[in-house]
């Protein structure tokens, strides 16, 4: 017996990945996938107890045309690589898309005069279908729209997405394909030996991996730090806090309503989800903390008037759930993609709200520049593809089929059906909030109130998350 | 499918109301209930005293819910549980879906009884993280009494509703220790003498106290609280937060459908009758109003399910639509029934009506006829204000009547 085991971790040892990337968010789940269908051997490395558990967490859930971005930037090319890989994958997982189109709205003179070179940047970035709306115009497709509305931009090509079910179905694929995922594996040291890195952790078995790529999002820097001696960049945490109103208040938009952006901030944005809510936000607050989101009164405040401004009746609209998550802002605006050679390493540090979009276009970009230093790889003769469960409210939900058992989330209609699949798929839910972001229990109207003992007792006793 | 009068929702004021219904001898009476088990809210109220005014004699909410069911049964409603209604459609159509697929449900009558639930935290913007720990009483009953479950030990009510109390003796009999309860009042909102069962059961009850801050990341640590008096902060340790009460009514079928909601109550707008904008819709219980007893919504499930027998034995065939529109004025918070026929009858025979604040003064009722009806009172939030409508002697002209409060 003990010589069987003896054997086995010898083996174990030299069982080399072509990769181990580090960070189990958008990006992470997109470059294991990306590494994967190329034919890599991939293993990602996930402290936490699922993925998503950082700063891809809390975002807007907008796939970015990238009309706003900077012109030339890196941001730019992932994002708009993103976007296309997107339209071009969604259905073969069954993703949903909500093609809500968007409007930047004017509020003031000043913010009236900015819009042409707003207008001239999303040309210059080849979304020429972006164009000035007028004011009549704007509150006829928006009736709900407050008044004080001077004009805007129609920038046709914004969608909304699912923005866990995206990740999911990339780190599934990837699973499908080969990838291991290894959870509750943190980082804390390495080995580079001129050939291959050896990954430590305080609590796994090390790692070998001939090639790492640092996709730790909130602590990219100090990966990097810690075992290349350096960061090139640091990361600047930016709390963004949202507002997410009852399903009633999704019919007063029926397009992203986004504002002006000034020199400071890109201000708050108010869109449906594509699970039927209307959200409002981000606050953008700069702080110390990595790990530590919380709302602040003051901040949900701030943005249901900022909403009200923007759509009045939302003041008789109940809020359902608020929220903050993180964004790993650094010093520069763009993205901080740095490639050590000679490390065998690339850091995809600095990727913020924009991630989501940019993540596929992202996973290219990192894989070319991997491959232009290796041997070709050999992609798998055969590519499995994963078909998600749908979440999305405007497309065909599980309880409409018979045969689910129970609805355990009686607010989001979550079916027992869906829980017992969500726990035993490719990436299963292993504690209650990865089960959320799976089925959606728990996230509507009465925020557990109805749900919270039957779902414990389906997850075996794991009453809170 | 075809019934006589689908019900939506088991709890007491359905149940009541399908009771009713079949004793006037309507044929074809059918509970649809979403939860495994018909009985609501008293379900996972596993304490006392329930029952007093229906069955003469105080019960557990569990044994109360299990009785109120067996009297519909026993007079012959259908209960259909698993069932949801995903859709109510104009003249009595419901979309529903059941384990054994999508069904379409046609009703001569819908009466809509889908009671309250608490307000949970995220729509009080508390300060703090989403550490383990913070449930409202509604959640932690099903978890104590329903499954067994256990997620804190020292936990703090917020509030001092009746529900709050009912917390205490939840958290108290899952084995837990509560820190406190804290009210931002200087009393409690709950009736004397609610507070002994905090004295009794020996949690401090700390008013003038507001909830500032949820301390912790992973767990709950602790609390900050503000003394509404003095400004001053400080700490409380606890590992729980149970945020009680601040009910609102569970009208989110209704929010999506054509029936015409009062934002006041955050219910539905009915008539005397109980019925909704459209004839073919009634409601009844906590669905109109936060938030009366169980045996209140009983009495009232009895009073419309006779209503809805009175309208399809043609009782009703004769009301005119124009009626007089109830209108409420801060500090008034709502007032039920928002429409009345003038000179008919109802099931409802007042109109109830909620403070959001303690007030002195005089409540006064006004047409636009000039004509005032008034009567000084004091009252507390939460508490039930009854004005008989027979006072009102309200007219065919009348137009729309004003409810204020001169302090």
């Amino acid at each position: 017996m003990s010589a069987e085991t003896g054997r086995f971790s010898r083996l174990e040892k030299h069982n080399i990945f072509d990769v181990a990337i580090v960070g189990g968010g958008v990006v992470g789940c997109a470059v294991a996938r990306k590494f994967a269908l190329e034919g890599a051997k991939v293993v990602l490395l996930e402290k936490g107890r699922d993925i998503l558990n950082g700063a891809s967490k809390a975002n807007s859930a907008i796939l970015h045309t990238g009309f706003d971005a900077p012109p030339g930037s890196l941001e730019l090319h992932c994002v708009q690589q993103g976007y296309k890989e997107y339209l071009d994958i969604f259905k073969d997982f069954n993703l949903p898309i909500l093609k809500t189109s968007a409007f930047v709205v004017a509020w003031n003179e000043e913010q009236i005069i900015r819009l042409d070179k707003i207008i001239k940047q999303a040309h210059q970035n080849n979304v020429s279908d972006v164009h000035g709306i007028d004011r009549d115009c704007l509150l006829a497709s928006e009736p709900h729209l407050s008044t004080h509305a001077l004009g805007g931009i129609s920038v046709p090509g914004e969608y909304v997405i699912d923005p866990w079910s995206s990740p999911l179905a990339y780190i599934t694929q990837a699973v499908l394909n080969g990838a291991e995922v290894r959870f509750g594996y943190e980082v804390c040291g390495g080995q580079f030996d001129g050939e291959n890195w050896l990954l430590n952790s305080e609590t796994n078995e090390d790692i070998s991996a001939r090639f790492v790529v640092n996709c730790a999002g909130l602590y990219g820097d100090y990966l990097d730090q810690f075992l290349l001696g350096k960061s090139e960049f640091s990361i600047k945490p930016r709390k963004g806090q949202f507002l997410v109103y009852d399903k009633a208040a999704t019919a007063l938009i029926n397009s992203i309503i986004l504002p002006v952006p000034d020199e400071r901030t890109k201000g708050v944005v108010l869109t449906q989800t594509i699970f039927g809510n209307l959200l409002v936000g981000p606050t953008a607050e700069e702080q110390d903390e990595r790990n530590i989101a919380g709302v602040t009164a003051d901040g949900l405040e701030n943005l249901k008037s900022q909403g009200e401004a923007i759509v009045p009746a939302l003041r008789e609209m109940p809020i359902t759930a608020t929220y903050a998550g993180i964004r790993p802002a650094t010093e520069s605006k763009d993205y901080r993609i740095f490639n050590y050679q000679d490390k065998n390493w690339i850091t995809a540090g600095g990727i913020r709200s924009t991630g989501l979009t940019s993540s596929l276009g992202l996973a290219s970009y990192i894989f070319k520049q991997y491959s232009e230093t290796t041997e070709p790889l050999v992609p798998p003769t055969e590519i499995k593809t994963p078909k998600m469960p749908n979440l999305a409210e405007h497309e065909p939900r599980d309880w409409m089929k018979p045969d689910y058992g129970e609805i355990v989330c009686h607010c989001e209609m979550v079916t027992r059906r869906e829980i017992e699949n969500a726990m035993s798929s490719t990436i299963p839910a292993r504690d209650l909030s990865a089960l959320k972001r799976r089925t959606r229990a728990t996230m509507g109207r009465c925020q557990s109130f109805y749900c919270t003992a039957r779902l414990a007792e389906l997850m075996g006793g794991d009453a809170d998350e | 499918m075809h019934v006589d009068v689908a019900i939506i929702g088991g709890g007491p004021a359905g149940l009541a109301a399908a009771i009713t219904l079949r004793k006037r001898g309507i044929k074809k009476v059918t509970i649809l209930e979403r939860e495994c088990n018909a009985g609501g809210i008293p379900r996972h109220c596993g304490h006392p005293p329930f029952g007093m005014r229906e069955f003469h004699r105080i019960l557990r909410g569990p044994k109360y819910a299990a009785r109120v069911v067996e009297q519909a049964k026993s007079a012959g409603a259908q209960i259909l549980t698993r069932h949801s209604v995903t859709e109510l459609l104009p003249g009595g159509e419901l979309k529903v879906a059941s384990p054994q697929g999508l069904l379409t449900i046609s009703a001569k009558r819908v009466l809509i009884a889908t009671g309250v639930r608490e307000t949970p935290r995220a729509a009080r913007f508390v300060t703090g993280g989403r550490p383990k720990g913070i449930t409202t009483t509604g959640a932690l009953q099903s978890m104590i009494y329903l499954k067994g479950l256990s997620p804190f030990k020292r936990p703090v009510i917020v509030g001092s509703e009746l529900v709050s109390f009912s917390a205490i003796l939840t958290a108290i009999k899952g084995g837990m220790d509560p820190v406190a309860m804290i009210e931002p009042g200087q009393r409690i909102t709950a009736r004397h003498p609610c507070e002994l069962i905090a004295h009794f059961k020996g949690v401090p009850l700390l008013l003038n106290t507001e909830l500032k801050e949820i301390l912790g990341t992973s767990k709950v640590e602790g609390i900050t609280v503000n003394d509404t008096k003095t400004g001053e902060s400080r700490d409380i340790d606890c590992d729980g937060v149970i945020f009680t009460g601040k009910f609102i009514p569970e009208a989110a079928l209704a929010k999506l459908s054509h029936l015409q909601l009062d934002a006041a109550s955050g219910g539905l707008e009915i008539d005397q009758f109980g019925r909704c904008s459209d004839a073919n819709y009634y409601a009844t219980g906590n669905i109109l109003r936060p938030v009366e007893t169980a045996g209140w919504s009983y009495r009232e499930g009895h009073v419309v399910g006779a209503m809805i027998a009175d309208d399809l034995e043609g009782k009703l065939s004769d009301i005119k639509d124009a009626s007089v529109l109830c209108r409420c004025e801060d500090p008034v918070k709502l007032v039920v029934p928002q429409r009345i026929i003038p000179g008919r009858t109802g099931g409802f025979k007042h109109l109830q009506l909620r403070v959001s604040r303690a007030v002195k003064g005089e409540l006064i009722i006004a047409d636009n006829l000039g004509r005032e009806w008034k009567k000084k009172m004091s009252v507390l939030p939460e508490r039930r204000i009854l004005v008989a409508l027979s006072e009102l002697g309200i007219l065919e002209n009348t137009g729309t009547l004003r409810v204020y409060f001169k302090e």
